[in-house]
């Protein structure tokens, strides 16, 4: 009994604030908006009893799944997301991976330096990293400015309000949550390891591609989905680094609910998306698990 | 012990006592430093093919670093290391015919377990059917044909050991280094596997250079046993000679239970050397291959196997220390009697418990004589 009372404990936090929310969500996605507080019918009248609940049910359809698939708006800004968060992952990897590797073969004392280093952002608030950004990036901007001085272009670039811009931010942002599964990897990798391969006739490069890769494979897959599954739904950067090109889901889903007011088709945007998200979430589960065995 | 180590050494095999032999391994005058530490101090020494040679020592005393420099992860500050007439401090640990067994096994844990022993095989590039022939081989001489597909993780420790030894044997190395490849082993397996050792070097003819603190497991395995600390080698020979007649102190102290009996020296010569060491007591006379001048001071190493004790006063025996049992410790084959004399000296005795407990005729403050023949100890001056 006690035992299952220190289980129901997460499964009700899942509950309150994952399920319900989604099924008010999803319910929302099913129904049509109105001029009304709030503005989408049917609302459940309990008051009528079995009669209303019957009526609220069949007040509910699928109509705004199928607008999505008409306005060919919602695709590409599907697609869009996934092509910048793929890209975004890719990039991060390619930034990461060394920082990960550097940090893992630093000495002892460095470690703890290194490692708050990655962590020190997180200390101040993203909204204020990212206009940050909109101040670096910009015409006059100080990366602008920095170029032109050394002389290096001749006329100031224009990075800000394009998809450079919000890849540059989701890259940046994302950083430590690659860097630090793959890091974690690396640390446990045992450098007797590279030194067999050696041993057996390897050169340091395909000890690399032999040993060390491998092993850091379970924390390359952590470290890029968790880069792609936020990059994927982000809306406050392309939003604010992005130009008006830009075409991302989240910053749909935000259009929807507050410029056009139409809960019902942000709903179903986000129900969709969800549903896109679920499969590199069930692979990502996947992956940790293999990765909790292989550690055994 | 001992009889084990001739076993894997028979008579006809000592090479370091021909001079026609070339040596497989020529240390020449090395000298390892990092910083201000020197980890080996101007080290000679020769290893020969097919030896199973040990190097023994407490830790930091530099057996380590002299194997991996052999392995080729570390090069000598100073002098010259040799191996097959070659000086191998350009080659790079991947191309010298060279294998390690790494004290941790070092078994890559994403590989399965005939994968592993494939890697070196396939990095050599030999094509694929005559290295699943040579992986079945070498799981054959470990007896882990059963396991091929297993992952390192998913074998016992003892299993684990032996795909090390499998992997580093795979490519048929000139020489196999071995660090501590028994110390994560329990006492029961590390015994078995110690004999395993042995049959595998004779089987392949392989020259093994073996790294162990652990004197027991040197002395079972080695051809020579290399005695080492501070970076330097104290004594280099076979179990039986470094146990019998060991060159110094230190060495007789290392290896095995010792009496170690400190006196001046009165007469020397004709193999022998006689020490004067208590007042009341007659003269021990030991085993000195070199004269040593009278007054020297020296130590007399007697293990206590060779001890006789006895309740009456033998007649015919060269040694006689007279003294009172102090203390006596029963081991179930045998017991170990410690002996004070009247000057107040302890000395070891052990013998046999060829009758019953009961029946035992010595015991606790008893007066007994301790005997011992005039080759059973030797006199050491350092």
């Amino acid at each position: 009994m006690k035992r299952f009372g220190l289980i129901s404990v997460p499964y009700l936090w899942l509950l309150a604030l994952f399920l319900v929310p989604f099924l008010i969500v999803l319910k929302i996605s099913l129904s049509d908006t109105a001029l009304a507080i709030p503005p989408y019918t049917p609302t459940l009248d309990m008051s009528e009893g079995w009669a209303g609940f019957t009526a609220w049910l069949s007040g509910l359809d699928i109509e705004n799944f199928t607008w999505l698939t008409q306005d060919d708006l919602y695709w590409k800004a599907y697609l869009s997301s996934l092509k910048i968060a793929t890209m975004s992952t890719i990039l991060a990897l390619l930034v990461g991976f060394p920082i990960a590797y550097g940090m893992s073969r630093a000495s002892d004392e460095w470690r703890p330096t290194l490692m708050m280093m990655i962590i020190l952002p997180f200390w101040t608030s993203f909204l204020i990293r990212v206009y940050a950004w909109k101040a670096i990036l910009s015409q006059e901007g100080l990366l602008n400015q920095l170029l032109m001085n050394i002389g290096i272009i001749g006329e100031p670039l224009t990075i800000l309000n394009t998809n450079t811009a919000v890849y540059i931010g989701i890259v940046y942002t994302y950083l430590p949550f690659m860097v630090l599964p793959i890091y974690s990897a690396l640390e446990r990798l045992d450098e007797s390891l590279l030194e067999a391969a050696e041993d057996l006739g390897c050169s340091r490069m395909t000890a690399f591609w032999l040993v060390t890769l491998p092993l850091a494979k379970q924390g390359i897959i952590a470290g890029s989905f968790l880069v792609f599954i936020p990059a994927m739904g982000e809306f406050v950067i392309p939003s604010l680094l992005g130009g008006s090109k830009t075409l991302m889901i989240g910053k749909v889903l935000w259009e929807e609910f507050f410029s056009n007011r139409d809960w019902p088709v942000a709903s179903a945007v986000a129900v969709v998306l969800l549903l896109i998200l679920i499969i590199p979430i069930v692979l990502f589960q996947r992956n940790e698990e293999k990765q909790r065995e292989a550690g055994k | 012990m001992s009889d084990a180590a001739l076993a894997t050494a028979p008579a006809e095999f000592a090479p370091w006592e021909d001079a026609q032999a070339t040596p497989l391994i020529r240390f020449q005058n090395v000298t390892k430093r990092f910083g201000d530490f020197t980890a080996i101090d101007n080290l000679t020494i020769d290893i020969f093919e097919k030896e199973f040679f040990a190097l023994l020592g407490p830790s930091g005393c530099g057996k380590t670093t002299m194997m991996r420099m052999l392995g080729g992860f570390e090069t000598q500050t100073e002098g010259t290391i040799l191996i097959d007439g070659q000086d191998v401090a350009p080659i790079p640990p991947n191309k010298r015919a060279v294998n390690m067994m790494f004290q941790s096994y070092a078994l890559f844990p994403h590989l399965s377990v005939a994968e592993n022993i494939a890697f070196g095989l396939k990095r050599d590039k030999m094509p694929k059917d005559q290295i699943a022939a040579r992986v079945d081989e070498m799981l054959n001489l470990v007896q882990l044909g059963k396991f091929a597909s297993r992952k390192p993780h998913q074998i016992s420790g003892g299993q684990r050991q032996r795909v090390a030894l499998a992997r580093s044997l795979a490519k048929a190395p000139k020489l196999l280094l071995l660090d501590e490849p028994l110390g994560a082993l329990d006492k029961k397996l590390r015994q078995d596997t110690q004999f395993e050792l042995m049959d595998i070097q004779e089987q392949t003819g392989t020259t093994f250079v073996i790294v162990t603190h652990d004197q027991e497991e040197a002395m079972t395995v080695a051809s020579r046993i290399a005695v080492m600390d501070h970076g330097k080698i104290i004594q280099v020979d076979t179990p039986a000679k470094i146990y019998e007649e060991p060159g110094s102190v230190y060495v007789a102290d290392f290896i095995g239970d010792v009496n170690l009996i400190e006196g001046n020296v009165t007469t020397s010569g004709d193999d022998h050397a006689t020490i004067s060491w208590a007042e009341g007591q007659q003269d021990l006379i030991g085993i000195a291959h070199d004269a040593i001048p009278a007054g020297t001071r020296a130590t007399l190493a007697i293990r206590p196997e060779k001890v006789n004790i006895a309740t009456e006063k033998p007649a015919d025996m060269t040694n006689i220390i007279q003294g009172k049992v102090h203390d006596i410790a029963y081991l179930g084959n045998m017991s170990t009697y410690v002996v004070e004399t009247p000057t107040g000296q302890l000395i070891k005795a052990q013998a046999a418990n060829t009758r019953r407990i009961r029946r035992r005729a010595i015991t606790w403050e008893q007066d007994v004589w301790l005997s011992f023949t005039d080759t059973a100890g030797v006199v050491l001056t350092s």
